[in-house]
């Protein structure tokens, strides 16, 4: 038995199974960072006042310029596979994987500085959403790693076997990472510079 | 759990399989019937844990309600069983009492009634009715299931953990869970803990559901040539993805202000027991009423939409005529489902919000009703005139209407501000939610139940026990909940322990407690019948070929039970779901796909 | 969509240029809020660069620019649903009784005195 448009797409829809699927995804986490989102619009108009230059907004500047350039890895990734550069594909995807791995390195110490001074979450308001809104958005650059730990490893046998389907799973790796990027394309200025 | 008895038929699924799928290979028994990647497997696995867990969490209201009928009178039977930090001698602690309230509530609607409506139904019968071979993402749906699992076992655990927990036993601050009092009160983390793997299974859920409806269709079958169940499907899918992940944040925050002693819903300035809070406050609790509710009114029609599908399925097939308005139908579903997003503020007249916003929400809430009523309407005019069978199926769907009816109007003056600040928080509210859950929703999975077991087992449930079960349930069911109207219409609240002994407007109102109390025990004794007919009827009900009903839709082409891979040939689609008697056809069913001058 | 060889490579090219922007707009909105505008001003102007950011990363790199149906369809939705969420719980807990929406609002501009 072969469930049909895993790799192919559907005539009527234009789409393969996975595609759809990983926007679907997509769309229910645009609702999880909007809740939280709107936790921040209410808490914030409602504090008698808002700290202001709390954070390292240097370090935060090249975290944000750490994930956009993993941005254009990761769909440089996905370009030379389409192109049959198979050396390159995995060096983009290295780098993409390193990246991320620098930008939790660089988070690490802006958390444990924050730690340093006994300022944890349960310290203020801010700090609370500080921590929170960076810790889901930490948590879903691990999940992203680990992924991009597959697909280098194990998960780059399907290549052989079956090379659409592998090249479509770059891509839904890609617009994973890419809306990973761009909730903190959003978080940077919301926390660091507001 | 055992599963090894609730795989109906199992080897002639097999048999079934070896005649049409030439690369079939033998799997083992574990991924034959426990880690199965097969959506019927997985819709029978779903459909029978959602079932344990609605029969355990009535027994708990069973419990309730002896404390409500006889309040501080040992409980008789199991009393001495539930041990000294719940029950003592027997006699049932409040803090107990609070326990069984709240896990009720979250049993019944996350454990019970979406895994069994949506899980179940749509896994098992959503693919065959689409001329699926499965689900799109096999695996993901095997992972929703073992997640939601692992959620009901978090859930299930947390009425023995042990004071680690703020205090003893499971969450006691309802299924609403609001802060402050949840942060602070016992066996809420774990609550979260179990919500946060259950909302995670109905996303991977719905996502499955949704790319399946879209991409696997069968050949000829158009949108409009839906089954009604499965546009239910399609509506409640989207429902769960976008309204669940604000939950998902909202107990996120939640355990934060647990675990992390972060103040997100937590005031300035709390006492609690004489002792100022040490937080650093500021933190808003109306934001998780928001947070919640933004799922759960969407959640109201996660529960009754695949009731309303099962029904529509039954009574087509009954009354041997095709629906009445299945345009209307599906619009009105669609509506329903968008307009679902914007009335949850009206669980919140007694907040203190303003007149401009009770406007919004009063409007938006008499607006959906609208829908509401026209695929009620639809449904009773698909009635006239027709000859009905009186199956067992059938009797389920046609109770569901009145009952639904009764839900759904009673639910008006709650979504007025100015009656709603009377009945708030009354036994009102419990009568109206539970007509549209318990004899509308649950009537229809058990109209489901009946209707697709052949197809599940390839084997019939008895009629005899089925009317039995049904015509004592729609009397016990009714003296369950009609009375309570009347004590939540004499301002009677809910909640109390002993149903609120002390007021003097309750003295008139407290009798009935008896009454439903009785209602509610022989309630649960008329389940036995079903019971044992669904045991029973699995090995020995009596056998049946494909299509035992005569229905039209795709499901019914497949053998009972399917096999792996599900149809024999690649199922065509010639015409519209529902084409009964039609004139001038030599039987009063044209099914769906058999080709012109077939 | 991108299949033939040529337009890979034209879009690669895009990539890189859409990446260096992105480069230079958080470069912006960094320089700008060492201006120190005005807390309104600058919520606005951080937002507006921010979703200049985020429409490129999505049109672009997730190749929203030309996509089908059903994930326009699904994503608009989201949008609308994300907008009340947004919205509404804003608008309800700033309406208390007694307080029209607006009044609530203004009573919050100008932090109270501690």
């Amino acid at each position: 038995m072969n469930i049909p448009y895993t790799v192919e797409e559907r005539p009527d829809s234009g789409l393969a199974n996975g595609k759809l699927g990983i926007w679907l995804f997509l769309a229910s986490e645009v609702m999880l960072f909007g809740a939280l989102f709107s936790t921040y619009i209410i808490l914030r108009t409602g504090a008698p006042e808002w700290p202001h230059g709390e954070l390292n907004i240097w370090l935060g500047m090249i975290n944000t310029f750490i994930l956009i350039a993993s941005s254009v890895t990761m769909v440089m990734a996905w370009a030379e596979l389409k192109l049959h550069n198979w050396a390159r594909h995995r060096l983009f995807l290295i780098l993409t994987f390193v990246l991320a791995g620098v930008f939790l390195v660089n988070k690490y110490f802006e958390y444990s500085s924050h730690f340093a001074k006994g300022e944890g979450p349960w310290h203020s308001t801010f700090l609370a959403i500080y921590f929170t809104l960076t810790g889901l958005h930490g948590l879903h650059i691990v999940g992203g790693m680990v992924v991009m730990a597959y697909l280098l490893g194990p998960g780059a046998i399907l290549f052989k076997r079956n090379p659409e389907q592998f090249v479509n799973r770059i891509e839904y790796t890609g617009l994973y990472w890419h809306f990973v990027d761009l909730v903190w394309i959003f978080l940077f200025p919301v926390l660091y510079l507001l | 759990m055992d599963k090894t008895g609730i795989h109906p038929g199992g080897e002639h699924a097999h048999i079934a399989a070896h005649g049409h799928d030439e690369h079939h290979e033998e799997l083992g028994w574990w991924r034959s019937y426990v880690f199965s990647f097969d959506h019927k497997v997985i819709g029978i696995q779903y459909a029978v844990t959602g079932l344990l867990f609605l029969l355990f969490g009535f027994t708990l209201m069973m419990i309730m309600r002896w404390q409500l009928a006889y309040p501080g009178k040992p409980i008789p039977l199991i009393g001495q069983w539930l041990g000294q930090d719940r029950a003592p001698m027997g006699i049932m602690l409040p803090e107990f009492y609070n326990q069984l309230g709240a896990m009720h509530g979250t049993i019944m609607v996350f454990m019970g009634v979406v895994p069994l409506a949506v899980g179940g139904f749509g896994n098992f019968v959503m693919p065959l009715q689409i001329g699926a071979p499965d689900m799109a993402f096999p695996k993901l749906n095997m992972m929703s299931y073992w997640v939601y699992f692992l959620g009901g076992v978090t859930m299930l655990a947390s009425f023995f953990q042990n004071g680690w927990d703020k205090g003893m036993g499971a969450a006691q601050s309802g299924w609403t869970s609001y802060p402050p009092l949840a942060v602070i009160a016992p066996g809420q983390t774990m609550w979260l803990v179990g919500m946060i793997f259950l909302i995670t299974s109905s996303l991977l859920g719905s996502v499955n559901f949704i790319v399946t409806i879209v991409q696997l269709r069968a050949k000829g079958l158009s949108y409009m040539r839906l089954p009604f169940f499965v546009w239910a499907q399609l509506v409640t899918s989207f429902l769960l993805l976008l309204a669940f992940p604000p939950l998902e944040a909202a107990g996120v925050l939640q355990l934060m202000d647990r675990l992390a002693g972060t103040s997100f819903f937590m005031p300035s300035g709390l006492v609690v027991s004489g002792k100022p809070l040490l937080i650093s406050g500021e933190g808003n609790p109306l934001l998780w009423q928001h947070l919640f509710w933004f799922l759960a009114h969407p959640e109201v029609y996660v529960l009754i939409l695949p009731a309303m599908g099962i029904v529509s399925e039954v009574i087509a097939n009954n009354t041997r005529k095709p629906l009445w308005g299945y345009k209307a139908l599906v619009y009105s579903l669609v509506f329903l489902g968008f307009m679902s997003f914007v009335v949850w503020a009206h669980h919140m007249f007694m907040t203190g919000m303003g007149t401009t916003m009770s406007a919004f929400f009063q409007t938006t809430t008499m607006i959906i009703s609208i829908p509401s009523v026209v695929i009620l309407t639809a449904l009773l005019l698909s009635l006239w005139g027709a000859s009905i069978r009186f199956t067992t199926p059938m009797l389920f769907a046609l109770a569901f209407l009145p009952m639904f009816g009764i839900g759904g109007l009673t639910g008006l003056p709650l979504g007025l501000a100015p009656s709603d600040i009377h009945l708030h928080d009354t036994y009102y509210v419990i009568g109206h939610f539970h007509y549209v859950v318990a004899p509308g929703t649950i009537f229809a999975l058990f109209a489901g139940i009946y209707y697709w077991f052949p197809k599940a087992t390839g084997r019939k449930m008895n009629e005899t026990l089925g009317a039995i079960h049904f015509w004592g349930s729609f009397v016990c069911i009714n003296l369950v909940f009609m009375p309570m109207f009347i004590q939540g219409l004499g301002g009677m609240n809910r909640r109390m322990y002993d149903g609120g002994l002390q007021y003097a407007h309750n003295a008139g109102l407290l009798k009935y407690n008896t009454i439903i109390g009785f209602a509610a025990w022989g309630l649960g004794l008329f389940q036995l019948p079903f019971i044992y007919n669904f045991f029973s009827s699995i090995k020995w009900g009596a056998i049946v070929d494909r299509n035992p009903w005569e229905a039209t839709t795709l499901e019914w082409s497949a053998p009972s039970p399917p096999g792996h891979g599900n149809f024999l040939a690649e199922p065509i689609v010639y015409r519209g779901p529902y084409e009964y008697s039609v004139p001038g056809s030599p039987r009063d069913f044209t099914p769906q796909f058999e080709p012109e001058g077939a | 969509m991108h299949s033939d060889p040529e337009a890979i490579r034209k879009s690669v090219r895009q990539y890189f240029m859409i990446g260096a922007a992105l480069f230079v707009c958080t470069g912006i909105t960094v320089a700008v809020n060492q201006v120190h505008l005005a807390v309104p001003l600058a919520i606005t102007v951080a937002l507006i660069i921010a979703s200049i950011k985020g429409s490129m990363v999505a049109s672009v790199f997730m190749h929203l620019s030309h996509e089908k149906r059903w994930i326009y369809g699904a994503l608009i939705l989201t949008v609308l649903f994300f907008i009340v969420l947004m919205s509404v719980p804003m608008f309800t807990v700033g309406d208390s009784i007694g307080t029209p929406i607006g009044a609530a609002n203004a009573s919050h501009s100008q932090p109270p005195e501690r």
